[in-house]
């Protein structure tokens, strides 16, 4: 039995400055490309809150040699499916398609990242879209945006982390094309991005068809990232929020923790703690909570917005998100949580318990892997934020090296530090 | 720089080579060698279809299930389970009871120690099971607060009536009818190895996979009161039924009717008519209330194949402000489908989308056991796989128009809107009957 996996990792930087990564797989006839670019909604301008995003949806709708909703239709029509998404920290693009399609698929991508058709046509039609996605998932939603965007808000007090990234109607509409121009000149340069192209190709001929489609796409310099970083804080941070669509009460509690790149082994602690915290019907928070007090309907606990544990600079944050009956004294139910976070910083870990949730973790990410658009993005992002796409391979390595002590010392940090509290009270009718 | 490149027609799927065996309690376990990672996926498919189940039984029997077995507390299952680095879930519905999960094939031998433990020896313990029905009791209320769960409700009592098909969302009163004892006497009668089916696929020999399987549940027994599946009748009363839900910003607007199953005649050209009408990103519905007239984000036409009853689903969420034009042009996308040809390329499209995609899906374990389990459903030959992909290959633009024009058509169809009332009612009842 392996010990981890081995996926292939070539690494070769293009004189423009774009990172490119292949890595070949030829258990099945298929091909996934990912273009990572370093920018998110934590840099979008502060007069225009979910830019980022917004912009996103405009990468889609045509460039110097394809129409409106063409790229989509050569990706659909060569048997692919495609996609993107926004993230705080970049925002990505993918297709994965038969292989006969790598040649398509790498002419695609570098037509957007070369000269996207940015008019204000289609700026007005994506406006409308993200509205009405936004409308869809929030504002339509019981629990729309919580905790993902209402959280943030408490925890952090720099604009860049606390702002609502999905945006503002008043913000998206002042979106003009000249501003996606300026964004598009500062952040898509090609040295701000990694390029991944992954499944049944061959280095040499991946490499040929990279340099055919994006060595004529001129260099410019990457924007100079700033950071942003703020101190963690030493109180709680209670907010109380009325949802009149949801039917019962939640609560979401926020915690900072150590920066995901300067300080792995600290970070990688505080994601076995969540794990050993919240995952499945054994950990500490479900068993006592949902099972043997039925106080709560459900317990969840993740890293991020997103619950991507790889996925964030510092800073980045755990949320436990609880789900609970009308029935249940919230201030009770903040006691029961604190008595075992204190009861793990206090009494630590055993060695069987840490064990399993190794075990589990390991399972969780080869079977995750396995899924070609989840390996083609994560082997983007971990090359953008830790420089690193061999992480691939190394991330169940790096979480079994996470001790009994070090789950403790982390758990130990979270309970000496602030959190942010948000209670999220149900206002439907009932 | 400025030819294209070409992509080719993708090449259809394949399925691994299949191995099957019935074993001695009626229990037919179905194997496929997918190598690539270090683990092994598993499905359990007991049917119910027969003597289809309630909802509301069938949430409460998914729910406890894992909740103890005569031996193992929730806490232990759980943790045995993490040990071997597996994950076990169960899914239950009206047409059948789903035991799924994926371990590391090092774990195999104890994770199905513990799967069949479940599946012989849920307890369903008292005050485990009052927890649980507490927990499906808000899960309820979550429902009935999403205005898509709203509209499936209607749609699905529409279409459906006194079917189970026709009540997603039962009433609490229904749930506290539900008890430990009925749970444990549902259990005794349904989840039973006689006509049950086995998928497991894995980076082992399929000899070796079937071996694990017959050990652990050797001990399996029990036949079900099977009656063969009654057909369930898709109906299409004409008009809108308008949900009120004020203070809306959206509405949802949702048309449905009959649709055929896998292996029907008219299949492939039904899927090739429902992808290129709404089916995918690169479809009219899409180019038309999307990317043209910006009403929405993800309007959308899905086949649903179930055991009992085929029908397909149109749905979109739109702001509120444009309600009645949506529905129109969601009107004119279905009527001109249905009137006129498609073109060559929408054709050539969609083809190459379906081939291809399939084969991305078997390209993953958990994908060829998906994959696997619907072909066991619907009493499917492996060779469906291959088959069906020549089918849809060799369907022609006449026959997509007259399986639009018989499913796709907006007389073949019934309506849903759940939105606010008192903005949309008079606008949509400019162009469109309501009930």
């Amino acid at each position: 039995m392996k010990t981890t996996t081995s996926f292939a990792i070539h690494r070769e930087l293009l004189s423009n400055g774009l990172r490119v990564v292949v890595s070949p797989d030829p258990s099945a006839p298929v091909v996934g490309v990912a273009v990572v670019y370093d920018v998110g909604f934590r840099s979008e301008p502060q007069n225009r809150t979910g830019f980022a995003h917004l912009f996103e949806h405009l990468m889609f709708q045509g460039s110097e040699h394809l129409g409106k909703m063409e790229h989509a239709q050569r990706v659909n029509g060569a048997g692919g499916v495609l996609n993107g998404s926004t993230h705080p920290d970049f925002t990505n693009y993918y297709e994965v398609l038969p292989s006969t399609a790598l040649d398509l698929a790498l002419f695609l991508e570098a037509d957007r990242m070369r000269a996207p058709a940015l008019d204000q046509d289609c700026l007005d039609n994506q406006c409308a879209v993200v509205k009405e996605e936004i409308n869809v998932n929030v504002r339509n939603a019981p629990y729309g945006g919580f905790p993902w965007i209402a959280l943030p808000a408490v925890l952090f007090d720099g604009w860049a982390t606390s702002h609502d990234g999905y945006g503002s109607f008043e913000d998206l509409e002042q979106a003009t094309v000249e501003d996606c121009k300026d964004f598009f000149q500062h952040y898509y340069a090609p040295a701000n991005a990694v390029l991944v192209v992954s499944g049944d190709v061959e280095v040499d001929e991946a490499m040929r068809l990279v340099h055919k489609h994006f060595d004529s796409i001129k260099k410019r310099p990457a924007p100079k990232r700033p950071s942003f970083a703020e101190p963690v804080p030493t109180t709680v941070r209670h907010r109380v929020h009325t949802d009149p669509m949801a039917p019962e009460p939640a609560l979401a509690l926020g915690y900072r923790v150590p920066d995901p790149i300067k300080a792995k082994p600290d970070y990688f602690a505080a994601v076995m703690l969540t794990e050993i915290l919240t995952a499945g019907d054994a950990s500490r928070l479900v068993e006592r909570l949902v099972l043997t007090e039925q106080a709560a309907t459900s317990v969840q606990g993740y890293m991020g917005p997103f619950g991507d544990p790889f996925e964030m600079r510092d800073p980045t944050w755990l949320t436990l998100e609880v789900h609970y009956p009308h029935s249940t004294d919230t201030t009770k139910l903040i006691a029961l949580i604190d008595e075992e976070l204190v009861r793990l910083a206090e009494g630590g870990v055993t060695e069987i318990e840490i064990a399993r949730v190794r075990t589990a973790l390991d399972a969780g990410w080869f079977s995750r892997m396995d899924q070609l658009v989840e390996r083609t993005l994560q082997l983007g992002q971990l090359e953008l934020i830790h420089g690193r796409a061999e992480l691939v391979n190394e991330i169940p390595l790096l979480l079994r090296a996470v001790s009994a002590a070090d789950v403790q010392a982390a758990a130990q940090r979270l309970v000496n530090s602030g959190r942010a509290l948000l209670e999220w009270q149900a206002g439907a009718a009932q | 720089m400025s030819a294209i490149p070409s992509a080719g027609m993708p090449k259809p799927a394949t399925l691994p080579k299949v191995t099957e065996q019935t074993l001695g309690n009626g229990l037919r376990v179905v194997a496929a060698r997918r190598a690539g990672v270090p683990l092994v996926n598993v499905m359990i498919r007991i049917p119910t279809a027969g003597k289809p189940l309630s909802r509301v039984r069938s949430r409460m029997l998914e729910g406890s299930m894992m909740l103890g077995t005569t031996t193992r507390d929730a806490v232990h299952l759980a943790g045995d389970l993490q040990v071997l680095g597996s994950e076990l879930s169960v899914h239950a519905d009206t047409d059948r009871i789903v035991l799924s999960g994926v371990t590391l094939a090092n774990g195999l031998p104890g994770f199905l120690e513990i799967t069949a433990d479940v599946a012989l020896n849920a307890a369903y313990p008292s005050r485990e099971v009052v927890g649980e029905k507490e927990r499906v009791r808000s899960d309820l209320a979550y429902m009935r607060s999403r205005p898509g769960a709203k509209a499936d409700e209607a749609m699905s009592r529409r279409l459906f009536g006194d079917h189970p098909y026709g009540a997603p969302l039962p009433a609490d009163s229904a749930l506290d009818k539900v008890s430990a004892s009925l749970l444990r006497r549902l259990h005794a009668e349904r989840v039973v190895p006689k006509g049950a089916t086995v998928i497991i696929v894995g980076d082992l020999s399929p000899t070796q996979l079937i071996g694990e399987v017959d050990e652990a549940f050797a001990g399996w027994r029990g036949e079900p009161e099977g009656s063969p599946i009654r057909r369930a009748k898709v109906r299409t009363p004409s008009g809108l039924e308008l949900v009120d839900r004020p203070g809306s910003v959206q509405t949802v607007l949702m048309l449905s009717g009959p649709a055929v199953p896998p292996g029907h005649e008219d299949e492939p050209a039904l899927a090739l008519a429902n992808m290129i009408f709404g089916g995918y990103f690169s479809s009219r519905l899409v180019a038309n209330i999307r990317e043209r007239n910006g009403y929405t984000y993800s309007p959308r036409s899905q086949i649903h194949q179930r055991a009992a009853a085929s029908f397909l689903t149109v749905q979109a969420d739109v702001a509120t402000g444009v309600t009645a034009p949506a529905l129109l042009e969601m009107q004119y996308e279905l009527g001109r489908i249905a009137s006129l040809p498609v073109t060559d390329a929408e054709l050539d499209s969609a083809k190459a989308y379906l081939i291809g995609t399939s084969a991305i899906a078997l390209s993953t374990q958990a994908g060829v056991t998906a994959a696997l389990t619907r072909l066991a459903a619907f009493g499917l030959p492996w060779t469906h796989v291959r088959d069906h992909g020549r089918a849809v290959a060799k369907v022609t633009a006449a026959q997509v128009r007259a399986a639009a024009s018989r499913y796709l058509a907006p007389t073949a169809l019934t309506a849903v809107a759940v939105g606010d009332a008192g903005l949309v009612r008079h606008d949509v009842a400019a162009i469109y009957p309501l009930d």
